[in-house]
């Protein structure tokens, strides 16, 4: 088990590695420093000084690979690729264009992400799971068809009316909930209400039929049928057969997911005003700024690498069959 | 001489793009008509009464996408003896067919089959007093108009051609990647297969919204940085278009890539690969002819389901900040403008409600069109 871990943190590193090396590439080989300086100081017209000045402030004026200037590593080290690039993996995300700390907001507004994400996560599981085995158990009949119509007209709407929709018609007319805000501990329970409600609503289409094709897949199986023949109870079939057998892929879809929880949702927390790591995302995409958005794909990935030895992990704990070595 | 009638054809490069799509789809249907096979599948995809429906609604809005995709530009009147000089405004055939709601522009908003705008304004009477009424309109609007006074279902009917572009052209820079790099690292296997895994695990381990959100805001300095690649605005918003379809294909390649290497491994096992390796065939011969048919489906299913999925991204990223120009109409640009107009007084929500009608048309179109076509081409039967 610990070398199993110990190796994947090694196949870890190349793709964190590659990560890095295509963020700089893209925010430093086709776009660059100068380009950078001049859409923060506004326009065409800005002097050479006016960019050479914002460069050396936010720490630009640096060659990219190699510093014929230095000294000994240093003609390594003070390089635009090791200072803005590689200084991620020590989790040092260097400062915005405003002048904070990119690590200190992150560790500040990952809790409100989580906070919504992760009931939003775990109602989603249940009502989606429910949704897809309710319409299994009553396959092959007019219910069913009706319900699949449904999904398929849910995942037919954009994520954007589910939010303006809900809005409107939860908050400002039949005035359920705040329309949008934030507060932290127990005071703060009337601001998640809506959002995690939305949230779940409007991932129910996508999911549940992924699910119910899921199960059926299963329900389709030799197995399935000798334990009907064998005069087993359909709820039993269902959740213990079926929804067991069916745990390896849905794991391998919901498990990945969980340490990206603390990056939260770009549009949710945007239109109820939650100050969270997608609200910060979305506001540096609409500003500009590269660092911040540098650093958050880079966590990305990080989380993201982490939710896949998480999986191999929860294989190993839901089949007997896997052994990690 | 007769202004209206004396015009330039002004090509766009996504024309060029859309009209090479629907002649590559023109093709396919030229050479499926002569195999029994493959007219049989098609045959399952328009049995079942929603396939059909889903169609005809998917064909509607496409000969939409296609009307607005004939661009041309105007006379403008020019001294005798002069070289003809044309209006730097880009219109397009459907929007010669629209003229009359084109044209019509108000004030400012105005409800559906609304007689007056929608705000009272100070007008003087003959006899000099000053009342506050609401301004009579002279066109009938439908679905009303918005902020600016422009018709909202010329602006709905415009935004098809967008959505329609997002979710083709990003298909077009897609699938060479997918199908050669996915075939490839199946088929060869070792390190070339290490390689090309490594190469779509990085792209996946990126979430999707920050990796385009990235792209697009380098692409964006790139083109406020080289004004003279365009020579007009209509130039500029379809190259940003594009280049968005570009990130998005360039991005989104990985799934289908998983799909096609998966499928390939199966297959080079096969007897009759066995066999025309045994016979000295070489390995391109053998991954153009006996390789590439045989995981067609898959690229058809993928195809078509994506679709709806990059149509509903456009309205996403366009809200994000990362979308197509503010100018190009656009299902993401309506809702943006319009999700604020909600909170007016009076409530103003004809903008909105239009574009979730027509955009939920074209999605649930697609989907019911995807779901036809995956269960008669996928193999392992329909449900």
């Amino acid at each position: 088990m610990i070398r199993y871990l110990i190796r994947r943190l090694f196949y870890a590193l190349p793709i964190l590695l590659g990560v890095n090396l295509l963020t700089f590439a893209l925010f430093f080989g086709v776009s660059s420093p100068d380009d950078m300086a001049r859409i923060h100081l506004g326009g065409k017209r800005v002097t050479a000084e006016a960019v050479e000045r914002w460069k050396v402030q936010h720490g630009y004026d640096l060659p990219h690979f190699y510093n014929a200037a230095g000294e000994g590593v240093e003609q390594v080290t003070q390089t635009l690729f090791v200072q803005k690039s590689l200084h991620l993996f020590t989790l040092d995300f260097g400062t915005a264009d405003d002048g904070r700390d990119i690590g200190r907001e992150i560790g500040k507004r990952m809790w409100p992400s989580l906070v919504v994400a992760l009931p939003t996560f775990l109602l989603g599981l249940v009502v989606y799971l429910a949704t897809a085995l309710f319409l299994v158990f009553f396959r092959n009949t007019a219910l069913d068809t009706v319900g699949v119509v449904m999904l398929v007209a849910l995942m037919s709407i954009s994520g954007l009316f589910y939010v303006i929709g809900g809005q409107v018609l939860l908050a400002k007319w039949w005035q359920w909930a705040p329309i949008s805000g934030y507060a932290p501990g127990l005071s703060g329970l009337q601001f998640l209400f809506l959002p995690v409600l939305i949230g779940v609503v409007s991932g129910i289409g996508d999911a549940s039929r992924f699910y119910r094709a899921l199960f059926l897949e299963e329900a389709g199986r030799d197995y399935v049928r000798t334990a009907h023949a064998k005069g087993l109870s359909p709820f039993r079939v269902l959740f213990r057969h079926i929804l067991g057998n069916a745990a390896i892929p849905i794991l391998t879809g919901v498990v990945v997911v969980i340490p990206r929880l603390f990056l939260g949702s770009l549009i949710l927390e945007s239109f109820f005003g939650i100050p969270g790591l997608g609200s910060y995302t979305i506001d540096a995409i609409q500003a500009q700024d590269f660092a911040i958005v540098r650093g958050m794909v880079f966590l990305g990935s990080l989380l993201y690498i982490v939710g896949l030895t998480l999986t191999d992990l929860s294989y190993a704990w839901v089949d007997p069959r896997v052994r990690l070595q | 001489m007769n202004l209206a009638w004396n015009f330039q054809p002004t090509v766009l490069i996504s024309d060029v793009l859309l009209f090479l799509l629907l002649a590559a789809v023109g093709i396919y249907v030229w050479r499926t008509s002569y195999s029994e096979n493959a007219r049989a599948t098609w045959r399952r995809v328009f049995a079942s009464r929603m396939g059909r429906w889903a169609a005809w609604v998917m064909v509607f809005f496409i000969s939409l996408g296609v009307l607005d995709s004939l661009h041309f530009r105007t006379a403008v009147e020019t001294p005798a003896g002069q070289v003809q000089q044309y209006s730097g405004e880009v219109l397009s055939v459907l929007d010669a067919l629209l003229t009359p709601l084109r044209m019509a522009g108000e004030k400012t908003y105005s409800a559906p089959f609304a007689k007056t705008l929608l705000v009272k304004e100070s007008v003087t009477l003959a006899d000099g007093s000053v009342v506050r009424l609401a301004p009579v309109i002279a066109h009938i609007h439908p679905l009303g108009t918005d902020k600016v006074g422009q018709d909202v279902l010329y602006l709905a009917l415009k935004s098809v051609r967008t959505g329609l572009l997002i979710g083709t052209l990003t298909t077009l820079v897609m699938l060479p990647f997918a199908c050669a790099l996915g075939i490839v690292a199946g088929y060869f296997g070792g390190w070339v297969d290490d390689a090309i895994q490594y190469l779509y695990t990085t792209l996946n381990s990126i979430p999707g919204v920050l990796l385009i959100a990235a792209a697009v805001l380098v692409v964006d300095v790139q083109i406020d940085a080289h004004a003279e690649w365009f020579n007009n605005a209509a130039a500029r918003a379809d190259l940003r278009l594009l280049a968005l379809c570009a990130i998005l294909g360039l991005t989104g390649w990985t799934g289908l890539a998983r799909l096609l290497r998966a499928e390939t491994l199966k297959l080079r096992e096969l007897d009759y690969i066995q066999a025309a390796r045994a016979f000295g065939v070489s390995h391109a011969r053998i991954l153009a002819r006996h390789v590439l048919p045989n995981v067609a489906h898959l690229v058809i299913i993928t195809v078509v389901l994506d679709f709806s999925g990059l149509v509903l991204a456009e309205a996403v990223l366009s809200y994000v900040g990362a979308g197509v120009d503010p100018a190009t109409p656009s299902f993401g640009n309506m809702i943006n403008a319009a999700r604020l107009e909600l909170a007016r007084e009076p409530v103003v929500w004809w903008p909105l409600a239009t574009a979730f009608v027509f955009l939920f048309a074209l999605v649930l179109a697609a989907n019911l069109f995807a779901d036809a076509v995956r269960a008669a081409f996928d193999p392992r039967g329909a449900r």
